[in-house]
């Protein structure tokens, strides 16, 4: 059988893009995020999975500070992006979001038309200068987003209007479309029907030749599908970190077993 | 680790083609000693219950496979559940092949009555095939105890098995060369030998699958190998 992860990982070591050390998240005094140090991979698919509550949101969430916008909640620790401090006060968060790309579990596009949804980051964060520019880079994420090809005759019609799979893979574009070098991905398939999943799966490994892609899943099948890379939280701590195809053949953690088998842990 | 998944359906499954495997096994480890006991005692009708009984393994085997492919497209088995599922369907194939040799055994027990009996060979064939069943009980024992540390003891007693089918095979030889009568005997009775010897290799595989199971890692330590025999002949050694 082919097993693309196990080989990649096996032929070549990926470069490092993001590295957490340490990292304690506090909601007021929930000890939400214990002790987490995890190195994320660049150009790789990373998986995290584990029970509602696990802290693999608000870790993900801590990646691009959407914590921030949270008031009670507090982060410690280091998170390095290509060695650079994200939580260095003189880091702005706007421009952090737009090489931390994030997609959401529910597709939220904007009330706009699906050119607008994808032009609209482009646009504040400067990256076209004239209007061809941008036509360009709209088509262009629109490819990327695997959706060109069912919106390009009616880009002025509204993003809302399109079907659920149709707006997330919308979603998707968008947030390619500022050239982020990491995507996170909370649940970016539960509100999708099996054949939309499994568009935005393949789009999500294509995406991983350009993007080093974090994907927060309750899918354990989807995180075999589509990760190099799983990790396993459990009450908020990073309980097992390692490749997809270890983590669901042999897991070393009897907790990740007992998960990942369906028992209770 | 709790034992029992949230789906207690998945559970009934996975316990329900462990039984059937036991259950395969049982009727393996019957046919080996009957087999043996046939060709010494030159019991006709016991070799025929041998060979039916070999329908009743096969079909079990064809019911495990079912429910092995069900298995793993309705529950998509990970880890551990993954692997009981790869050890069965592993295990029902060998334990298939092993009742096809007792069956075989059984078939050269109708032609070897119409024969004069070699002395002593069928005291020695029983014996080996005796072990052998031994071991399959040992393997199956660790299979259900999830006992890594039988399975190898188990693999290491292969080397009995080989050594007494070295022993037989000079016995044969040197019979076959004094007498040339008694040719057509000893051919059947060396392939008996043989299959028991293959017999052997069966259980160890099913053993190693055990081992796997239980450490998700095949065993690592190349078994010795006892059985050089007929290699040593072709060679000239012997």
């Amino acid at each position: 059988m082919y097993d693309a992860p196990s080989l990649e990982n096996t032929l070549d070591q990926k470069a490092i893009k993001i590295a957490a050390t340490d990292v304690q998240v506090y909601y007021g005094d929930t000890h939400a995020i214990k002790d987490v140090s995890v190195q994320i991979q660049d150009n790789t698919v990373t998986a995290f999975i584990g029970p509602s509550g696990c802290g693999k949101s608000t870790f993900l969430r801590c990646l691009n500070r959407m914590n921030d916008t949270i008031d009670i909640c507090r982060v410690e620790g280091k998170i390095l992006l290509d060695n650079e401090d994200i939580y260095d006060p003189k880091v702005d968060p706007v421009q952090l979001r737009a090489k931390v790309g994030m997609v959401f579990q529910k597709p939220n596009p904007f009330p706009k038309s699906i050119y607008d949804n994808i032009a609209y980051g482009p646009k504040i964060h400067g990256l076209a200068r004239t209007k061809a520019e941008l036509d360009e880079i709209v088509e262009k994420s629109l490819r990327r987003g695997a959706i060109w090809d069912e919106v390009k005759d009616r880009l002025q019609s509204p993003g809302t209007g399109l079907s659920g799979g149709q707006q997330q893979r919308l979603c998707i574009a968008r947030a390619i479309a500022t050239e982020p070098e990491v995507l996170l991905m909370d649940e970016p398939c539960s509100a999708l029907d099996p054949i939309a999943t499994a568009q935005v799966e393949e789009l999500i490994d294509e995406l991983r030749a350009n993007f080093s892609v974090v994907i927060v899943t309750h899918s354990m099948q989807q995180a075999a599908r589509v990760s190099q890379k799983t990790a396993f939280f459990h009450l908020g701590n990073l309980v097992e970190y390692g490749d997809t195809s270890q983590i669901f053949t042999t897991p070393v953690d009897p907790r990740t077993e007992s998960y990942i088998t369906g028992r209770i842990g | 680790m709790s034992d029992k998944h949230i789906a207690s359906v998945f559970d009934r499954d996975l316990e329900t083609i462990q039984a059937q495997i036991m259950k395969m096994g049982g009727l393996v480890e019957e046919s080996i000693l009957k087999a043996a006991q046939s060709l010494e005692e030159r019991d006709e009708e016991l070799a025929e219950s041998v060979r039916s009984a070999d329908i009743a393994i096969d079909e079990l085997e064809d019911l495990i496979n079912e429910n092995t492919a069900r298995l793993i497209a309705l529950r998509a088995p990970a880890a551990v559940d993954l692997r009981v599922i790869l050890t069965v369907m592993k295990i029902a194939s060998n334990l298939e092949r092993i009742g096809d040799y007792a069956k075989n055994m059984a078939k050269r027990t109708g032609v070897l009555v119409q024969m004069t009996p070699i002395n002593g060979s069928y005291s020695a064939l029983r014996r080996m095939a005796r072990e052998v069943q031994l071991m399959l009980k040992d393997a199956l024992d660790a299979y259900i105890q999830r006992d890594a540390e039988l399975a190898m003891d188990v693999i290491h007693r292969d080397q009995d098995v080989d050594q007494m089918y070295n022993a037989l095979f000079r016995e044969f030889l040197t019979f076959m060369m004094e007498d040339p009568r008694s040719i057509t005997a000893c051919m059947h009775l060396h392939f008996i030998a043989k299959n028991t010897e293959r017999m052997g290799d069966h259980v160890t595989s099913i053993a190693e699958q055990v081992v796997y199971l239980v450490t998700g890692k095949m065993p690592e330590d190349n078994r010795p190998k006892g059985d050089q025999t007929s290699v040593d002949v072709a060679l000239g050694k012997v």
